[in-house]
């Protein structure tokens, strides 16, 4: 036993090192007594820094739709609460959705993980067909990106989110794809779990954009 | 956590919270996101309730659309991106409270710098003026 280890022998700073190998010494220095972390703990962990960065690009972009709507003489866009009610809705299950099959990849049930994950993507293209419906008639009433401050900024934060959608979606086929070529191999699992991450944290920013954004506007 | 897990994670190729999980895992797992999908699902409709009811005061209306948003994306972090407070999330703890600081930072920096070079502006109807 070192010096270190006889005043802290279990995790000193409950940073989760050496949960279970109690008493285990790893002889590289700095990666704490129990060896450095797991690759499938370090990979979700960088992609985790990622999103926030992510997140820290929309609140830019939330940040300057808020100074423009504040101020912006153009008309408020009618927003259809229904369309917007289904979106939120076919997001939100989509979350859930994908949860429930990293839990079938956690079982290594592969029929059961290809449904859930299809499923998430196709309510995933549902909300992304209600959107570019909702943009389309958007433009047709002249109120497209072009036509005004309020607008430029409306279409470039919810078109931000759209289409991290859409790469989502590409993504997700393609999880699909070599998940039933290569089987749930240890590195395929890295993946499901940074898509999983990845699709929850756009079902955040999309809670933003609902209410902040359109919600907003039918406030008293 | 199984005997296979620990030997898995010894080896060092498997997460905790990543092993082959048993059936109790499962359920587990599945009451989590089942609980966070309601109350998120719970959130979204107070939020739609919210715009439509009078029972709130006009002027709140906006403070409780933020609130319910908040308290969504708390549901979110928690039951579907599983941050915890657990000793193993402490990284992930850590960077999302940086990030929640900078987004902080650049919405409400940029809101009070905009609002206060707005006061010092000369009002548009004078600066028409102005160039008449």
């Amino acid at each position: 036993m070192s010096i270190a280890s006889s005043f802290s022998p279990v995790d000193p700073h409950h940073i989760g090192h050496n949960n279970l190998a109690l008493g285990a010494e790893g002889a590289a220095t700095g990666h704490g007594e129990g060896g450095p972390a797991p690759k499938s703990v370090i990979v979700p962990y960088g992609f985790w820094i990622f999103l926030l960065s992510d997140i820290v690009m929309f609140s830019a972009f939330f940040a300057s739709y808020q100074v423009v709507a504040g101020n912006a003489i153009d008309a408020a866009p009618r927003f259809d609460l229904s369309n917007l009610a289904a979106e939120t809705g076919c997001l939100l299950l989509s979350s859930f959705l994908c949860g429930i099959a990293s839990l079938c990849a956690n079982r290594r049930r592969l029929f059961g993980t290809e449904i859930f994950l299809l499923l998430t993507g196709i309510l995933g293209a549902v909300f992304l067909t209600l959107e570019i419906r909702e943009f389309v008639g958007l433009i047709q009433q002249h109120q497209g990106p072009a036509d005004g401050a309020y607008y430029s900024a409306f279409f470039a934060l919810v078109g931000c989110h759209g289409l991290h959608v859409t790469v989502g979606l590409l993504w997700l086929g393609t999880m699909m794809a070599q998940i039933f070529a290569k089987g749930f191999r240890q590195d395929m699992l890295r993946r499901l779990t940074c898509f999983s991450l990845f699709w929850h944290a756009l079902d955040i920013v999309w809670v933003a954009i609902f209410s902040l954004v359109y919600l907003m506007r039918f406030t008293p | 956590m199984s005997q296979q897990g620990i030997e898995a994670e010894r080896a060092g190729d498997v997460a905790p919270g990543l092993e082959l999980q048993g059936r109790e895992d499962t359920s587990r797992g599945l009451r989590s996101y089942l609980i966070g999908f309601v109350l998120a699902a719970g959130l979204t409709a107070a939020s739609f309730w919210a715009i439509r009811t009078h029972a709130i005061y006009g002027p709140g209306v906006s403070v409780a659309l933020v609130t319910l948003a908040i308290a969504q994306m708390g549901i979110h972090l928690v039951f579907f991106l599983h941050i915890t407070t657990g000793p193993d999330n402490t990284n992930n703890v850590l960077a999302l409270v940086f990030g929640v600081l900078i987004v902080f930072l650049v919405v409400f920096g940029s809101l009070w710098i905009m609002t206060n070079l707005n006061h010092n502006m000369i009002p548009t109807k004078m600066l028409m003026d102005m160039q008449r």
